[in-house]
């Protein structure tokens, strides 16, 4: 019997030998893939081992990781709540980050290449490493101002969103987007409560986790004939050049006759350009863009930056950020491919289906602040170690120069006057000069329209302090435009520096 | 016992950033339960192999410090203060060795010679049926957990009598073949060059068969039925050196393992349990599974791969995240903090003691202890390959304990007294024989065991 006794021996020496293979598969080979397995929430516990870093606002934090006695030893919390939510958005234990959390993910958690040294000499002196911390530029005042008038508009408008932005640099001083959310729940610990939470607003028929100054697209209504004015002056027109106008207009072909918004606008047949923009005559800039062709138009909208798909608002040196929707301005054309005329004046007053975001509305009148020269707009100000030692100051980049400074100052003087004698007046700020666009876009059948504004703000040193872009849904009441001009003149205010409310 | 006192002082170390003054006293308590236990060996099987206590003595005292460092991670998550010698799992465990120590040095005294076993074998066949069966009648409210059908549960205290059956059922396989052996090896027919044995033979090792099969289906445990079956073929291919027992048991288990995967998967009912095993163990990444069904594996797998080669430390992993860790996953969640090199050397522990345990079996002269001794080291070495395959997803999972290290009272014991068995055979199988010169040094032995003799037997 000695014989099998040997057998089921060696038998045992083969399963021993298998479990030992086995186990060299899991610990040694597939050891680094499970270690950083999503599902391996030690990866986890690790990462809230130190502190990630404060995102801070001129010295005030906005996200900051308080100690607690949790397995994770430290707990995200958000201040400010929904006021910056849509900047910052959120890091959960269990839930992707997003907004800058996510872009500057690497740099917060302490593991970004440029924090190394920091990691090698806290190692040697035994300190607890944190992450490091991120500077926005921000501006406290404006972004509260934001945040106060759109949700507290007179209209009871419940969705919508703002840009500020600093035209000479990009910096962004604010950004709102409404409705928004509180981050906190999301950042809890119990992460089956930051799973439902993040499932009720995800469900939300308001959308509040989706940045809309960023991330959606409207049809912007009239700012865009601030585009198809810079086409006109590039192809010889100036201020003062009449153009043919009226109180309607059919395209050649087919197609809706465009009207003017009021009877007493534009009813001659001839107006001047500044005139026609000021008083935001649709059947002029209809003419003038059916005039001026389909190629021009388009051409003139992807020099300020519409078609651009791959544009992030963050950090200059490396590129993360808020990703910004490409701006749109539809094909305009017939099917066989030749220019549909009835589609082409339409466009011309930013109808159909030209779509434009918040930033982009911004954009513009930043560049035409900044004398023709668009900023690449940012928002991360300076990248600082844990002991607060700048690692990164934001240096301004010129993103594009789509018109001439002398295009750009007779888009000025014709922006004030719109501010001055035009539709943009309640836009008009004490101590400052200011210029704008109002626009009020059609969106549905049946539906409130869109109101916008888009403009910029001049001190007395005639220095550009702030542009600004502010977009409501669906106003109800009339003059959906008028509102958004009076919370950007309030938004501009407090950029500038001069008073909150 | 300084290793285990050091991966006491280890844990502590990393739980607490202190050692605390009481650190010892656990691995000192065993220390002192594994002399008296050496010290009945000495006196009632004095030439029993030196070998075995203290491998199993190691596993055991890891055990209890890795149970206990489980329990001082969960009192600091609680806050409470650090938790007494004898509370918490890792407490309960160092009172169930003394227990199984108790149990197995009161085995040596009473059992003097293995043989005096076979008288009860008939006795003790049926009470290792009784003892497999009880789980699988009773309704599931007193024997189900986690799905499976193997306790029986009174008040807060729960027994798997599979584990003490599975020693009575060696004695009685051992017996029932040392007297059919010369039927079932000579008695066969030959097809296809194998000599298939004859039809009524077969009787027995169908019923067991179904036996097993049956414990799969209504205790819905793969791996007990694994352990039951690999137990009878291997000892009935030991008694009778013919393959084809081997072929034949190995055919029909992975048939029915098969056919009952394949049930599972069209008629589901009492299949379906271990169908989902099946699925999970193919991949428990799959989404289904990830966060359901297959989460023990995952996070198995995770905890063993984290730890890598070298472990995170004995009291620096989270082991608290693998579920069911300080019985069936016990092993993922040591792997994460001694690593690959630590259970290596486990499983090296685990080789020794199966393969000393064989090596009695070979030495000791008499069928039956042959029988017993060979059945139960190769039980127990089944027994680690089933549950440590199934957590490293080798096998499809099966709750198994792992053998002196998980908690509870049952497996402790069983296998406690298993190794009492051992002792008792490795004794009669080295001491000088008693008629005549047949000792190891005698002619008749083979060189291959004179060499790995020990040198108090080779006598002048």
């Amino acid at each position: 019997m000695n014989a099998p006794l040997r057998k089921a021996g060696v038998v045992i020496f083969v399963l021993f030998g298998l479990l030992f293979a086995n186990l060299n598969w899991v610990q040694a080979y597939k050891a680094d893939a499970y270690r950083t397995n999503d599902h391996n929430g030690r990866v986890r516990v690790a990462e809230y081992k130190i502190p990630r870093g404060v995102i801070e606002v001129d010295g005030q934090a906005v996200a900051e990781s308080k100690a607690t006695d949790d397995t994770y030893k430290y707990l995200r919390t958000y201040p400010k709540k929904q006021v910056y939510a849509p900047i910052l958005g959120y890091k959960g234990v269990n839930l992707a980050e997003t907004g800058i959390e996510r872009s500057e993910n690497e740099f917060l958690s302490g593991a970004s290449d440029k924090l190394f040294a920091d990691r090698v000499s806290a190692m040697f002196t035994g300190d607890q490493s944190g992450g490091g911390n991120v500077v926005l530029s921000i501006k406290p005042k404006a972004q509260e101002t934001a945040w106060k008038q759109m949700t507290n508009n007179e209209r009871g408008v419940e969705k919508g969103s703002a840009v500020a932005i600093d035209p000479r640099t990009g910096a962004i001083q604010a950004m709102v987007s409404m409705p928004s959310y509180d981050p906190n729940p999301l950042a809890s610990h119990d992460t089956e409560a930051a799973a439902a939470a993040y499932k009720k607003l995800n469900e939300d028929k308001g959308k509040p986790l989706l940045n809309r100054a960023t991330s959606e697209t409207y049809p912007p209504g009239s700012t865009f004939k601030v585009i198809v004015s810079a086409a006109a002056l590039k192809a010889g027109k100036t201020q003062s050049s009449e153009i043919q106008a009226g109180s309607e207009y059919v395209a050649p072909g087919s197609g809706a006759p465009i009207h003017n918004a009021e009877a007493e606008t534009c009813p001659g047949s001839q107006v001047t350009l500044k005139e026609a923009l000021t008083e935001s005559c649709n059947t002029g800039f209809a003419r003038l863009g059916v005039e001026l062709g389909a190629d021009k138009i388009k051409k003139e909208a992807q020099d300020w930056g519409f078609e651009q798909d791959d544009l992030t608002v963050g950090d200059l040196s490396d590129g993360g950020g808020l990703s910004v929707a490409a701006s749109r301005t539809g094909a305009i054309q017939n099917p066989d491919g030749t220019t549909d005329q009835a589609a082409l004046a339409q466009s011309s007053i930013g109808q159909k289906d030209v779509r434009m975001t918040t930033m982009q509305g911004a954009l513009m009148a930043a560049t035409v602040a900044n004398g023709g020269k668009q900023m690449r707009p940012y928002l991360v100000q300076q990248q600082l170690s844990p002991d607060r030692r700048p690692i990164y100051n934001a240096n301004p980049k010129e993103l594009r120069t789509p018109i001439s400074s002398d295009v750009a100052t007779d888009l000025k003087e014709m922006m004030f006057s719109v501010v001055k004698n035009g539709t943009g007046q309640r836009a008009q700020i004490d101590g400052y000069e200011v210029g704008g666009k109002t626009g009020t876009a059609q969106n549905a059948e049946g539906a409130d329209p869109h109101g916008w504004f888009i403009g910029f703000a001049f001190n007395d040193k005639g220095e550009a302090v702030s542009a600004v872009c502010v977009m409501l849904e669906n106003v109800s009441g009339g003059h959906a435009s008028a509102e958004a001009a009076r919370i950007s003149g309030l938004i501009m205010k407090a950029a500038a520096g001069g008073g909150g409310d | 016992m300084i290793i285990v006192a050091l991966y006491a002082a280890t844990v502590e170390a990393n739980q607490y950033g202190k050692i605390t003054a009481s650190f010892w006293v656990p691995a000192a308590i065993l220390g002192v339960l594994f002399l008296g236990l050496h010290l009945v060996v000495r006196f009632t099987a004095p030439y029993a192999d030196p070998v075995l206590i203290p491998a199993v003595a190691l596993i055991n005292g890891l055990g209890v410090g890795f149970l206990r460092r489980i329990d001082i991670a969960r009192a600091i998550t609680k806050k409470l203060p650090e938790p007494g010698i004898f509370s918490g799992i890792g407490g309960r465990q160092l009172a169930w060795t003394l227990g199984a120590l108790i149990l197995a040095a009161i085995l040596l005294v009473v059992v003097r010679d293995h043989k005096v076993v076979s008288r009860y074998a008939y006795t003790l066949g049926l009470v290792g049926i009784v003892l497999v069966m009880i789980p699988a009648v009773l309704p599931a409210s007193l024997s189900e957990i986690n799905g499976a059908k193997l306790w029986i549960k009174l008040g807060g205290f729960s027994i798997q009598p599979g584990e003490f059956a599975k020693l009575a059922l060696v004695s009685f396989f051992a017996f029932y073949l040392v007297r059919k052996r010369e039927v079932l090896s000579l008695a066969s027919r030959r097809f296809l060059g194998i000599d298939f044995p004859r039809g009524r033979d077969l009787g027995p090792v169908v019923t067991v068969w179904l036996l097993s099969l049956l414990v799969l289906v209504f205790e819905k445990d793969l791996g007990t039925a694994l352990l039951y079956f690999g137990l009878f073929v291997v000892t009935l291919y030991v008694a009778t050196e013919r393959a084809s027992w081997l072929i034949i048991g190995l055919l029909m288990f992975f048939g029915g393992v098969y056919l009952a995967y394949v049930l599972g998967a069209s008629v589901g009912g009492p299949f379906a349990n271990f169908y989902d095993r099946a699925s999970i163990w193919l991949d428990p990444f799959a989404p289904q599974f990830v966060n359901a069904e297959g989460y023990q594996l995952v996070q198995s797998l995770l905890g063993l791969g984290t730890g890598g080669l070298f472990g995170t430390g004995p009291g620096a992993g989270s082991p608290g995240l693998v579920p069911e860790v300080h019985s069936d996953f016990i092993f993922a969640g040591m792997g994460e903090e001694i690593g690959l090199f630590g259970l290596s050397a486990l499983l090296v522990v685990y080789l020794l003691i199966v393969e000393r345990g064989l090596r009695a079996a070979i030495l000791v002269r008499d069928s039956f202890g042959k029988l017993v001794a060979g059945g139960m080291a190769f039980t127990l070495g089944l027994q680690v390959f089933v549950i440590l395959g199934g957590i490293t997803g080798l096998i499809p999972l099966t709750g198994q304990t792992t053998p002196f290290l998980s908690a509870g009272g049952s497996s402790l014991m069983a296998n406690w007294l298993l190794v009492a068995m051992l002792l008792r055979i490795s004794d009669a199988a080295r001491s000088p024989a008693a008629g005549g010169p047949a000792g190891p040094a005698g002619p008749k032995q083979p060189p291959a065991q004179l060499h790995g003799a020990m040198t108090e037997v080779i006598k002048p």
